[in-house]
């Protein structure tokens, strides 16, 4: 396909990917705020955000580093808030699996919620996109998106240290975490995996380490897997009666 | 937790930071990079596919029931601006208006109550 063809998609990723900066603006100013606020200077709040680039991930990192919970578990329990990228990447591979391996490993740094979202729903409407359209609109749904959520955590890690403690900022992080979990609950199976996760977390605390999370959130995602397969199940014997 | 004082030492945030960066790279490229088209096994992508709905609540759900403001006596003002955060997310599935709503409320609990 011509270059042209391939630059209107990146224009057409960068459009559709707009709304987008008004979530990643406020958390990236959020994860700047609490990050200073648990005492990290502008120049790590940066880095934390450059390097790591997954906003779900940071916080869940931010929290357990200042519950002095050992890096192990740390890394292991943000690692996996962020396994579903690993899922993106998978279901993103049948439409971009052909590119050169550099546009790949660019793309690898660029896999995040609304760059799969939206790349999926474009990718499945135009049949006659080739891998390097595919791949200049997935690279143009984080043309502003990525460079807003930088520039927000550096103005956030700026204005928190001048926060007061006052205003409760300490609860600001579980809010935010509560405020991700409802687009999560897409189907029932995924009511089951959030409840059952809340209901082990309690006891699990008692747990050292905070290794509770780590149990709870296994015992969280096998009630999951579970009940998709008894839903599906169930549904499938339905239509059988009919 | 003031803005001077660390919960945690400077080689701790950067083991952190350098290990979620290598870690969450990995998991990113893992796939489109270097499985290729290869189907994964069913009973694997159905327990990935409830990582993240099942480890933020299980993270969350003791901060509510113990919040950190308070040094983890249950709080009800805590607690209701939790419960209406988390209303709001799963009625609208609108994350900023949930969150936005959420602080709105706590600030103006905490006003009245606090």
């Amino acid at each position: 396909m011509t270059i042209s063809t391939a630059k209107s998609a990146f224009w057409k990723g960068v459009r559709d990917s707009a709304p987008f900066v008004l979530v990643s603006g406020p958390f990236g100013l959020l994860f700047g705020v609490l990050a200073a606020e648990a005492g990290l200077n502008v120049l790590e709040a940066m880095s934390f955000s450059l390097a790591v680039f997954a906003g779900s991930a940071q916080f869940t990192a931010l929290q357990l580093m200042q519950e002095h919970t050992p890096t192990l578990i740390v890394l292991i329990s943000a690692l996996a808030v962020n396994l579903r990228v690993a899922m993106y990447s998978a279901s993103l591979t049948p439409y971009l699996g052909d590119a050169p391996l550099w546009q790949r490993a660019c793309a690898a740094y660029l896999t995040v919620d609304q760059a799969y979202a939206l790349s999926m729903i474009e990718f499945e409407r135009r049949a006659e996109w080739g891998t390097r359209e595919r791949m200049a609109y997935f690279f143009g749904t984080n043309g502003l998106v990525a460079p807003a959520w930088m520039a927000a955590t550096i103005t956030g890690a700026l204005v928190g240290a001048s926060i007061p403690d006052s205003l409760g900022l300490d609860f600001v992080l579980p809010i935010a975490f509560l405020a991700m979990i409802g687009p999560m609950l897409r189907t029932p199976a995924h009511v089951v995996a959030c409840f059952t996760a809340c209901a082990v977390s309690l006891p699990a605390t008692l747990m050292p380490y905070n290794l509770g999370l780590i149990i709870a959130g296994i015992a969280g995602m096998m009630a999951g897997a579970q009940a998709e397969v008894w839903f599906e199940r169930k549904s499938a014997a339905a239509e059988a009666e009919q | 937790m003031t803005g001077t004082e660390m919960a945690f030492d400077r080689t701790t945030l950067w083991l952190v930071i350098v290990g979620l960066a290598v870690g969450s790279y990995a998991l990113r490229f893992a796939f489109i990079g270097l499985v290729g088209n290869r189907a994964m096994p069913a009973w694997l992508m159905r327990h990935l596919r409830y990582t993240a709905v099942a480890i933020i609540p299980a993270l969350v759900a003791p901060l509510v029931v113990w919040p950190a403001p308070t040094d983890g006596a249950p709080s009800l003002i805590h607690f209701a601006a939790a419960a209406l955060t988390f209303a709001v997310a799963v009625f609208s599935k609108n994350v900023l208006l949930a969150m936005v709503t959420g602080a709105c409320s706590l600030w103006t609990l905490m006003y009245l109550f606090g």
